[in-house]
């Protein structure tokens, strides 16, 4: 990983790349224990009940942070190609996507995270 | 091959191959309808229900019925398009570390491959559907 500037553009391409990787690696998962379904309720239900494990719903929570950041991030990409005059506001676009996505993650990670507890 | 990265993380679209820029612009047209359809998903699946109660009843339930063609049509374009952007994305980070050579040739074919093989499994999944109880 070459790092020459360190600023908000290499970062935001950084976890571009970070969470585009580790969505299509789920992709990959999810598609095997989807193909499941076919082998009926028993063989299904008992793989997918996994998924509710505390470990498991704390990366689901992850899952979708890494898709969310992924598509703002990705929307800025977009006005940065097809608007003239955003890549000098390339900084306030960064900023203004990541307030989106805290503001965004705090009530999604409270209701994924409540059904560890409740 | 793609052009290099900007210094604000964008990647200016590409001249000299018809391809690249068809990719190029993929990559942004499947990026706002995943946007959409991915985001859709795990509201659907994470906040509106939760890992909890989705079971072979959910899903067997979701594909069939009055919308269950819909919840396919939906299931699959989202499937379809989330594997080539994810692959395309791959090859374009895989192009950027990787020499033209036997290495990136092989890398970029084990890819394709597995692409393809996933593709067709999860398309089968969801249109060969029948639900047994």
């Amino acid at each position: 990983m070459t790092f020459y500037r360190g600023k908000e553009g290499q970062w935001s391409w950084f976890f571009h790349r970070l969470t585009g990787v580790g969505v299509l690696l789920f992709l990959l998962a999810h598609i095997l224990d989807t193909m499941l379904v076919a082998f009926g309720p028993a063989v299904y239900d008992r793989v997918i009940s996994i998924y509710a494990h505390p470990l498991f719903r704390t990366s689901e929570a992850g899952l979708f942070a890494a898709v969310l950041y992924h598509a703002l991030n990705g929307v800025r990409i977009i006005l940065i190609d097809f608007w003239p005059g955003a890549a000098r506001h390339h900084k306030t676009i960064f900023y203004a996507m990541m307030a989106l996505f805290v503001l965004c993650m705090v009530p999604v990670s409270y209701l994924m995270l409540r059904h560890i507890w409740i | 091959m793609s052009e290099p990265s900007t210094s604000y993380g964008s990647r200016p679209a590409p001249t000299g191959s018809a391809f690249e820029l068809f990719a190029w612009l993929f990559m942004r047209l499947s990026g706002v309808l995943l946007l959409v359809l991915a985001l859709g998903h795990l509201v659907i699946m994470h906040l509106i229900n939760n890992v909890g109660n989705i079971n072979y009843e959910f899903v067997a339930g979701r594909w069939s019925g009055e919308l269950g063609m819909f919840w396919r049509g939906y299931d699959w374009l989202m499937l379809m398009l989330a594997m080539v952007h994810g692959v395309n994305g791959l090859r374009t980070i895989l192009e950027d570390y990787l020499r033209p050579g036997k290495r990136r040739t092989l890398a970029l074919s084990a890819l394709y491959i597995i692409g393809i093989a996933f593709l067709a499994v999860g398309s089968v999944v969801i249109f060969a559907f029948k639900r047994v109880v």
